[in-house]
């Protein structure tokens, strides 16, 4: 039984004529120990559908319409609220985008830590456990830097202590939603090489958010990328980034200048990722696309299993090699 | 000849300011920064979070007031200019923001917010002519002239980019100072609007500063790049050889972080450990040595000059030489 398995979510916002669906039918499952990777623009309904997995996203506004969210095994979306309880911050913890504003700017970092512990595991709310935790997601000297607070730490010291503050209740599942945006390129190497880290040490779950396909590097097992709601692509890692299938996929990739290729011009993707609300119809990918046929505006496609495990959700999609090499030369 | 040269510019911001008297303490954002930039050409501004770049980017156009230091621009002295005099020669160099959602008057329609600028310089006589330009520089930045009366809550983080460049645009400037124009943006969009910036420069011979953190779009854009480091350019060159061959040891250190797609590339991380020390107090010596993995004893002591160890391409570092770097 996968750790968690995400079926059919559909999460919408608004009522009746105005509603908004920001997450259309994506069906996920990550095993135990495993990273999965979450990759999409702003907007693509990427962190609804990470917050939703401990039911985070407030619902009003959000209705969750339709699909089950399975914790092991349970149905988050079904569970009373004292049983969310457990599951927020303790089965399922969250790092957050910009550690500045996620931490509590009149506490002392060590104190966050030990609050998150007294909720969790009341019997290892003590010093020795905060220092521990501290010296596991690499800060130095943690019995003075625990009484420091939030401003007297840099953004990505910050997201040490949002990760120890996350790991305080052992959790089954990380959830990292873009922690390494707000940081500079050598700042977010090291909280990569952390999260991967610790990964192993603790034999946890990781869900990856991010819209960089490239800073995955080995972090990742599997990639799910999101366009407009939808999942478009899905496989391993290694399969999707060396031979992405999908032209949304492919486009991604190719829009990142890279060190080791010259290229006179970046391949843009034309327009603009749409709002939810105003997704165009049939695929909603299919005004930017590069390959668009006639009958890609009228009906939509379905997300298909294609060989190697993996999924694509376009009919015309390409199975040819390497996404800069073969298009760049074209 | 260079369109804009920096000569020993230095911006120092005090800290602590006493009650009485003056201030002991000073951050040394900018020390002893020299560049030139020719015209039409790029140059790169790279350095992580508080190396002082974005001051560097704002002093040279005169937007924050250098503590010493000459800015020739176009032949003249304009580092003691102010007022009118300056106002007059700002038409000739330009800045795009990092932050399209802050840059722009929220209350203003963008019709306004182009024509303050032609306002400003004289450029536009009467209502019909500023209109007609406002829709010809809409065009350019690859917007609709419909555009021109909406406001910018209305335009996505890509097309409010595309307005700030087309404001920077209005006067005719010769030289542009892009403060981060892409970091804020999602990646699709981010091609578009290096794009749209190489496509104005091949159109108008404008120069670029091009101010970023990420070294793989500098070297895409730029002809030239200087790497900056707590307030000093430790390594410059053209872009190319300083990708391919980088001399200091920070540089190395900021190529091995940029992410790279192909999961099977074995490039070697150099994982820098901490963050960038407190200009308020550098380093001694060396101001990378507490953070550099190849420091000997003198590094914390001499400061490291920026030699020329190939033509062209300058480093500042004890240890490096013409046949280090290579990744």
């Amino acid at each position: 039984m996968p750790l968690l398995e995400i079926k059919n979510l559909q999460i919408e916002f608004g009522a009746g004529v105005r509603a908004v669906r920001a997450v259309d039918g994506v069906s996920l499952s990550l095993e135990a120990g495993k990273t999965l990777c979450l990759v999409g623009e702003s907007g693509s309904g990427k962190s609804i559908t990470a917050l939703s997995i401990a039911k985070l996203v407030p619902s009003p506004p959000a209705r969750y319409v339709g699909g089950e969210i399975l914790l092991e095994g349970l149905d988050v979306l079904k569970m009373s609220s004292s049983e969310l309880r457990d599951v927020r911050g303790g089965l399922v913890s969250y790092v957050f985008q910009e550690p500045g504003a996620s931490l509590n700017p009149v506490f002392r970092v060590g104190a966050q830590i030990k609050e998150s512990l007294q909720y969790h595991r009341p019997e290892a709310a003590n010093d020795t456990e905060v220092i521990r935790l501290l010296k596991l997601v690499g800060i130095s000297a943690p019995e003075s830097r625990m009484r420091n607070y939030p401003h007297e730490m840099s953004g990505g010291m910050q997201q040490r202590v949002m990760i120890a503050m996350a790991l305080a209740s052992q959790p089954k599942l990380l959830v990292a939603d873009e922690p390494t945006t707000a940081l500079d390129v050598t700042i977010q190497a090291q909280i990569i090489e952390l999260l991967s880290d610790l990964r192993l040490k603790l034999g946890m779950a990781v869900l990856f958010i991010t819209h960089n396909l490239g800073i995955l590097g080995d972090l990742a097992d599997n990639v799910a990328v999101m366009y407009a709601g939808q999942i478009v692509e899905r496989g391993t890692m290694r399969e999707v980034l060396q031979r992405p299938i999908h032209p949304y996929t492919r486009s991604l990739i190719q829009s990142v200048p890279a060190l080791d290729i010259e290229v006179e011009r970046l391949t843009a993707i034309p327009g603009t990722v749409p709002l939810s609300g105003a997704f165009p119809s049939g695929c909603r990918f299919h005004p930017r696309c590069p390959i668009a046929q006639p009958a890609c505006s009228s009906r939509m496609p379905d997300l298909a299993d294609v060989p190697n495990g993996r999924a694509v959700r376009c009919p015309f999609w390409d199975s040819s090699g390497n996404a800069r090499t073969t298009s760049r030369k074209a | 000849m260079n369109l804009l040269a920096i000569e020993n510019l230095k911006v120092h911001f005090p800290v602590r300011q006493p009650f009485i008297g003056r201030a002991k303490e000073f951050v040394h954002a900018v020390d002893d920064v020299n560049f030139t930039i020719a015209a039409g050409e790029t140059v790169g501004l790279v350095g992580e979070s508080g190396c002082g770049k974005t001051t560097l980017g704002r002093a040279a156009i005169k937007l924050i007031e250098p503590t010493s230091g000459r800015i020739v621009f176009d032949g003249e002295e304009i580092g003691a200019l102010s007022g009118a005099e300056l106002r007059a020669r700002r038409r000739r160099f330009q800045m795009v923001f990092q932050d399209p959602y802050g840059s722009l008057d929220p209350r203003l329609t963008v019709a306004d917010i182009i024509g303050e600028a032609l306002e400003i310089h004289g450029l536009a006589s009467g209502a019909t002519e500023r209109r007609r330009r406002v829709e010809v520089l809409l065009k350019q930045v690859g917007l609709d002239s419909s555009h021109a009366s909406r406001l910018p809550h209305q335009f996505s983080g890509g097309q409010r980019q595309r307005i700030g460049i087309a404001r920077a645009l209005a006067v005719e400037p010769r030289l542009i100072v892009c403060d981060e124009p892409v970091s804020a943006l999602d990646v699709s969009v981010q091609a578009q609007i290096i794009n749209l910036l190489q496509d104005l420069q091949r159109e108008h011979g404008i120069a670029y500063l091009f101010v970023a953190h990420d070294l793989a779009v500098v070297k895409h854009i730029s002809r030239r790049i200087l790497v900056m480091y707590l307030g000093r350019i430790v390594e410059s060159g053209e872009a190319k050889s300083l990708c391919r061959s980088p001399k200091h040891p920070y540089t190395q250190a900021l190529l091995s972080a940029v992410p790279v797609v192909d999961p099977d590339s074995k490039r070697q991380r150099i994982l820098l450990a901490g963050d960038v020390p407190s200009p308020i107090h550098p380093p001694g010596g060396c101001p990378f040595h507490p953070r550099c993995p190849i420091a000997e004893a003198r590094c914390k002591t001499e400061v490291p000059a920026l030699r020329e160890l190939e033509p062209g391409h300058l480093a500042a570092c004890h240890l490096a030489t013409a046949e280090t770097g290579g990744q």
